[in-house]
């Protein structure tokens, strides 16, 4: 039988660890050189730094993460370095790229943990050099040993903001203020629910007290206004509290997430059905809680099937295994399910608190400025979207995201909407007065990230 | 945009150029971090005239940060490791 599992991040390693287990030995294909996953992303070669300074308190998790991973890759066909940049369900095969090279894998059976990326909101300011998300900032940091600026402010909400935060000030950089866009209140809200995580509500805690005290500028529940800047770079970054104040702060360099989405084009060119997760506030593949789409053969796992953290990706990577195995006909002992369906359960439970805690704030995406720049690829402001909405909206059939791409190029371009995507669907439903949802999703094109031409012609 | 080397940052260095102009970076650095922390400010122009770009993701998902290197054509600077002796363009 023939297995294929997309990425190596804490599901890919778990997954690969059962099938493995079970005597199978699967094609193994992550983009990185490596493994970890973003979470644990490995520095290159020649950049030494221990586990401890760079994972913090999961540092136990990322050792035994990258053991098990070291452990599985002569076990596997291990392909690093490789991308697959299509999926055809109907042949049952992956369309990959290895330096120039073309290649394509036939599978019976997938599982696709491709993981997730920021979530971003036009800022008036924020396609300036010094602007980066916050997983961008917290990738700097953690394999390259670099902050983005010397003066930092981060802007966004959710868990990462406060993380990073606290990861830029304890490796010395200057962190200028932490803008959280969610009200205090709305987290005090969430804290009976977030009680159920545990240590990782702890840690959360941990690390906003940690700022606390070290004087480190905090505000909640502000607007932010700009980031602004001139031929050098970020000069600042400014913003409106809560009641109704305007405020500035000097900077060089500015991180901004609320928090992550999916990386679901795989998912998505494997014709599994989406759904709109009204409490993510993301589009999410369909899949049963151990993993199984309606698609035969295709399997997800981790954030690329909706974000649940990395504890949970590890569990729903050996679930989605497990799952893969049962329908193959193994024998797969309930001793081993019941137990992980158990915690997956638990986790949602902590994970839909969370998402109350850290609500995206769709009104502020809805709100950017008609001369903010939307799709950074194309260079689309959000006023032009505007425009070819309402011009839409006057004479032909309701207008939905693809369309509005065909009209604007809005999420055309060569991150394919992966930036702007979410930030555009509510700038469109506000321009429509229609619910997010009626206004649909970017379809995935491949190939999902831009290939060199030549690479396409031999495709096979 | 610069970047500040807060740690691990007396790694053996190496040479390269971007546009003809020398930069000194370190090894295991990927081509972003050897050009924004050496002083380059920023990648490439936005082709809508909309300013300069430095990158945005770090991951190789917003395609923000190519440039092109002799020899291997347009690369993500986030996604590829600075080599001894790279000439590098902007993107």
């Amino acid at each position: 039988m023939k297995v294929a599992v997309v990425g190596a991040g804490p599901a890919g390693v778990r997954a690969v660890e059962r099938l493995v287990a079970a005597g199978l030995s699967p094609v193994w294909i992550d983009e990185a050189p490596d493994g970890g996953g973003r979470i644990y992303q490995r520095p290159p070669p020649g950049v030494n730094r221990d586990a401890r300074t760079l994972y913090g308190f999961e540092a136990r998790r990322a050792t035994a993460l990258h053991t098990a991973l070291d452990a599985l890759k002569p076990r596997s066909d291990w392909r690093p370095e490789t991308l697959v940049w299509h999926i055809r369900p109907e042949a049952r095969q992956l369309h990959t790229l290895h330096r120039g090279r073309q290649a394509g894998v036939d599978y019976d059976a997938a599982i696709l943990c491709t993981g997730a990326m920021d979530r971003v909101i036009p800022v008036p300011g924020w396609t300036r050099p010094g602007v980066t998300t916050l997983g961008a900032a917290q990738i700097a940091l953690k394999t390259q040993g670099c902050g983005i600026g010397g003066r930092v402010v981060f802007l966004g909400t959710g868990p990462l903001l406060w993380l990073v935060a606290y990861q830029y000030a304890k490796a010395g950089a200057e962190v200028a203020a932490v803008l959280d866009t969610t009200p205090f209140a709305t987290k005090a809200r969430a804290t009976p629910g977030l009680l159920r995580g545990g240590a990782t509500f702890v840690k959360g805690l941990y690390y906003i007290a940690w700022l606390r005290r070290r004087g480190i500028r905090i505000a909640e529940g502000i607007a932010p206004l700009a980031i602004e800047g001139d031929a050098g770079g970020v000069t600042g970054v400014a913003w409106r509290d809560a009641s109704g104040r305007e405020h500035r702060v000097a900077c060089d360099a500015a991180g901004m997430g609320w928090g992550l989405k999916p990386e679901a084009q795989l998912a998505d060119l494997a014709r599994v059905p989406f759904r709109h997760d009204p409490l993510q506030a993301n589009w999410v593949p369909e899949r049963d809680a151990a993993g199984r789409t309606p698609v035969r053969g295709i399997y997800l796992a981790g954030d690329g099937a909706g974000i649940g953290g990395a504890e949970v990706a590890e569990i729903a990577g050996a679930r989605a295994a497990l799952a893969l195995l049962e329908d193959a006909g193994h024998r797969v002992d309930p001793i081993e399910t019941v137990p992980l369906d158990r915690k997956l359960a638990a986790q949602a439970r902590f994970r839909a608190a969370l998402e109350r805690a850290f609500p995206f704030p769709s009104h502020l995406a809805r709100g950017i400025a008609d001369d903010t720049i939307l799709c950074r690829c194309e260079g689309l402001r959000t006023g032009e979207l505007r425009a070819a909405a309402r011009a839409e909206a006057a004479t032909g059939p309701a207008p939905e995201m693809n369309r509005a791409k065909a009209f604007t190029r809005v999420g055309m371009g060569r991150c394919q909407g992966r930036v702007c995507g979410v930030a555009a669907a509510e700038v469109l439903a506000a321009e429509l007065g229609c619910d997010v949802t009626a206004i649909g999703r970017l379809r995935g094109q491949p190939p999902v990230k831009p290939i060199p031409i030549p690479a396409a012609g031999d495709a096979p | 945009m610069k970047l500040t080397r807060l740690r691990d940052a007396s790694r053996p260095r190496i040479s390269l150029t971007l546009d003809g102009t020398p930069i000194e970076a370190q090894q295991g650095d990927t081509l972003l971090t050897a050009l924004l922390a050496g002083g380059a400010g920023h990648l490439r122009e936005s082709e809508f005239g909309d300013g300069p770009r430095a990158g945005f993701c770090l991951m190789g998902a917003c395609q923000d940060c190519w440039v092109v290197v002799e020899g291997m054509g347009r690369v993500r600077a986030c996604a590829t490791l600075a080599g001894q002796g790279m000439k590098v363009r902007r993107g």
